[in-house]
């Protein structure tokens, strides 16, 4: 029993089950999964396609904390591959053929994937904060967005585009599938291989695992281009999801949801080590609170407030003068165990 | 000195400069920045002909007001080496909950106070949060946005229109020596004062002078006695204070209170300060390096709207000089590293 809740994963996954169960007590249709057309429907269903963007998201921001960075321009960067894939898909000539949206798909990767390596090499090699050096992006990346959009909002008409975000495969949403196949490539790089390893010595002391011999240069690189890709994915979704490249609101504020995930997973904002199932858990619950969010009828722009509570408490909870006060408080239970320390 | 002082008799004019700049080192980025602003003026002047006018230059500061009252504020937190990201989100919630308190008949002159104590309190809150509880000065500063942001939605989702006399008046009285020249509104006055203010606040007074040592290394701060914890937390109200003011100003200003204002301000505020000169790791910048950056954000965004162009160009303009600000620093800092 201890060994369970010493876990670290336990309380992210308390957090979890207690929002699901808050949520089915409240609304018994929560947990209800219905089949039609031999398609799973219901709002759980609707939690796993919706996370999709965050989860990729997630994924690179857990990889660039674990460096002891921080990605702030995400958000920009979805806004920018969904911007390029859907005007070159706007601007073809069948929009409706596969090869087209493929290529439509693998431009707006690519732009995103360059955007990263951008970043990766202001931080690695440059030297600029991490927090700075995404902030260029984060200013910048939205006025090319809006560029590339001519200041508009393009929308497109194409099946196969469409598919991604809102298609089914096997009874369950393709997006779900999209996420899934992002956390078992993470996780399968990072966790089989040394590369996981390496990236925690990097996060918890640079400079001595650079002496060790671990060229951190090129890991920090990898993790900012990783987050770009993925985010490059991540609008690729997002803007399939609503079938319109909206520069504006792409992607806005994802960043603070990924962040919020990656702590909520137990990563710790100081760098080192982290979890990617611990990150997977957490988008998971930020999702289901933004649904609870919208059935309790909160405008959906109110919603940062409950968000940002979210993150202070977890925060809060984190932090060493917390950890102090609690411990405290628990030994001043236990009278004979301080006198015996004494 | 005075015996060297002979020997010095004449002194070429490069000579003297290079001493200058060895005695003010941190001064250079500030003439840089400077530098860019004249650069900018010139060559829009030569391009447009008919950019260099008391009325543009004028409109600069009316325009920009805000963001100078924000920059100074944000130059107090980037000094202590923290940042800021709520004072886009606190401006807007203070514009909103001050736009819906007007309209309900409260007096202006409890509204303004109320709005300048809640810009405190949040950064108060955000300052207890950096110093206590050591959470990241952007992570507990993001959430102040997200709260700040979901609240100015909770007072209306839809924008509020001012209608007092004594707001309106910020905005719209002109003092004009002579019709089509110079001309300065109350809110131009009021972020000059607070520009002035928060320059002497920092280069005479004892608070001013801890800010520049926690900057320079908390730890030997602290190791001499000063009073960190004070300060700094004092450092993001001041932050929150003036992100309190430019709620008011840009109130006037738009003469409606919008939910969505101020979105990415945020980002141009670091962009200003970061442009006029203050070292992102803190201890080194000055005021006044914040308000001439704030006059080459204002001056971008004019001569990208004297061009016809999209405004979208401001942002990736800004970006670009950021970024330019930023790599330039890193190589100074690691140039003195080396030394």
């Amino acid at each position: 029993m201890i060994h369970i809740v010493k876990h670290r994963l336990f309380w992210p996954v308390c957090a979890l089950i207690v929002l699901i169960i808050v949520n089915t007590i409240a609304r018994p249709s929560f947990i209800a999964v219905t089949v039609q057309n031999g398609q799973l429907y219901g709002p759980l269903i609707d939690i796993l396609r919706n996370s999709a963007p965050l989860m990729l998201v997630a994924l690179g921001m857990t990889i660039v904390i674990a460096t002891r960075g921080i990605d702030l321009s995400v958000g920009a960067i979805m806004a920018v591959s969904g911007a390029v894939a859907l005007t070159f898909i706007s601007g073809s000539a069948d929009p409706n053929s596969l090869g087209t949206v493929l290529v439509a798909i693998l431009l707006g990767v690519s732009v995103a994937l360059v955007l990263g390596v951008w970043n990766g090499f202001l931080v690695a090699v440059v030297g600029v904060q991490p927090i700075i050096a995404t902030l260029v992006l984060m200013l910048a990346g939205r006025g090319m967005a809006l560029l590339i959009t001519g200041g508009f909002i393009t929308t497109i008409n194409s099946a196969p585009y469409k598919f991604m975000a809102q298609g089914y495969v096997f009874g369950l949403p393709f997006a779900f599938f999209v996420s899934l196949a992002a956390i078992l490539l993470v996780a399968s790089a990072q966790r089989r291989t040394a590369l996981g390893v390496l990236t925690e010595a990097v996060g918890i002391n640079p400079e001595a695992s650079r002496l060790a011999g671990v060229r951190s240069r090129g890991i920090i690189w990898g993790a900012y281009a990783l987050s770009g890709l993925l985010a490059g994915f991540a609008g690729v979704l997002y803007s399939s999801n609503i079938m319109a490249a909206d520069a504006n609101a792409a992607g806005l504020y994802i960043e603070l949801d990924a962040i919020l995930a990656v702590v909520l997973g137990g990563t710790s904002l100081m760098g080192g080590k982290f979890s990617i199932a611990g990150t997977v858990i957490g988008v998971f619950t930020i999702q289901t609170l933004k649904s609870t969010i919208t059935f309790l009828g909160v405008p959906p722009a109110v919603s940062p407030l409950f968000l940002a509570l979210v993150v202070v408490a977890v925060v809060l909870i984190q932090s060493p003068r917390m950890r102090g006060w609690i411990g405290r408080s628990a030994s001043a239970f236990r009278p004979t165990t301080t006198e015996a320390a004494r | 000195m005075t015996a060297t002082a002979p020997a010095l008799s004449r002194p070429t004019v490069l000579a003297s400069t290079t001493r200058f700049f060895g005695r003010h080192a941190s001064w250079i980025p500030v003439f840089a920045a400077l530098a860019i602003l004249i650069i900018i003026f010139g060559a829009a002047q030569g391009y447009f002909g008919n950019f260099l006018t008391p009325r543009v230059i004028s409109s600069l500061l009316l325009d920009n007001a805000y963001l100078f009252i924000l920059a100074v504020g944000m130059t107090f937190v980037i000094l202590t080496g923290g940042i800021d990201l709520s004072v886009g989100a606190v401006m807007a919630f203070t514009g909103m909950l001050g736009a819906s308190l007007l309209s309900q008949g409260v007096p202006v002159g409890v509204v303004v106070p109320t709005m300048i104590v809640i810009g405190a309190s949040m950064g108060l809150a955000v300052g207890i949060l950096v110093h206590y509880f050591d959470v990241q000065p952007f992570i507990a500063s993001l959430a102040a946005m997200f709260a700040a942001r979901g609240l100015a939605f909770m007072v209306s989702l839809a924008s509020i229109k001012v209608q007092d006399p004594a707001i309106l008046w910020l905005q719209s009285t002109r003092i004009q020596a002579a019709p089509g020249s110079w001309y300065i509104t109350p809110t131009g006055i009021i972020a000059l004062l607070v520009v002035a203010a928060g320059a002497l606040v920092l280069a005479y007074t004892r608070f001013g002078r801890t800010i520049y040592a926690i900057g320079g290394n908390e730890q030997s701060a602290r190791l001499m006695g000063l009073p960190v914890a004070r300060t700094k937390i004092l450092a993001y109200v001041v932050s929150g204070i003036c992100a309190g003011l430019a709620g008011v100003i840009f109130t006037a200003y738009t003469g409606a209170s919008y939910p969505l204002n101020g979105i990415g301000t945020e980002l141009d505020t670091i962009a200003a300060v970061v442009i006029g000169g203050t070292l992102l790791t803190g201890g080194s910048g000055y005021v006044v390096g914040s308000m001439i950056g704030v006059f080459v954000y204002g001056t971008i965004k004019s001569v990208i709207s004297f061009l016809g162009a999209e405004q979208s160009w401001t942002r990736i303009s800004i970006g670009a000089l950021l970024l330019l600000f930023v790599v330039v620093q890193r190589l100074i800092v690691a140039r003195s590293n080396r030394r």
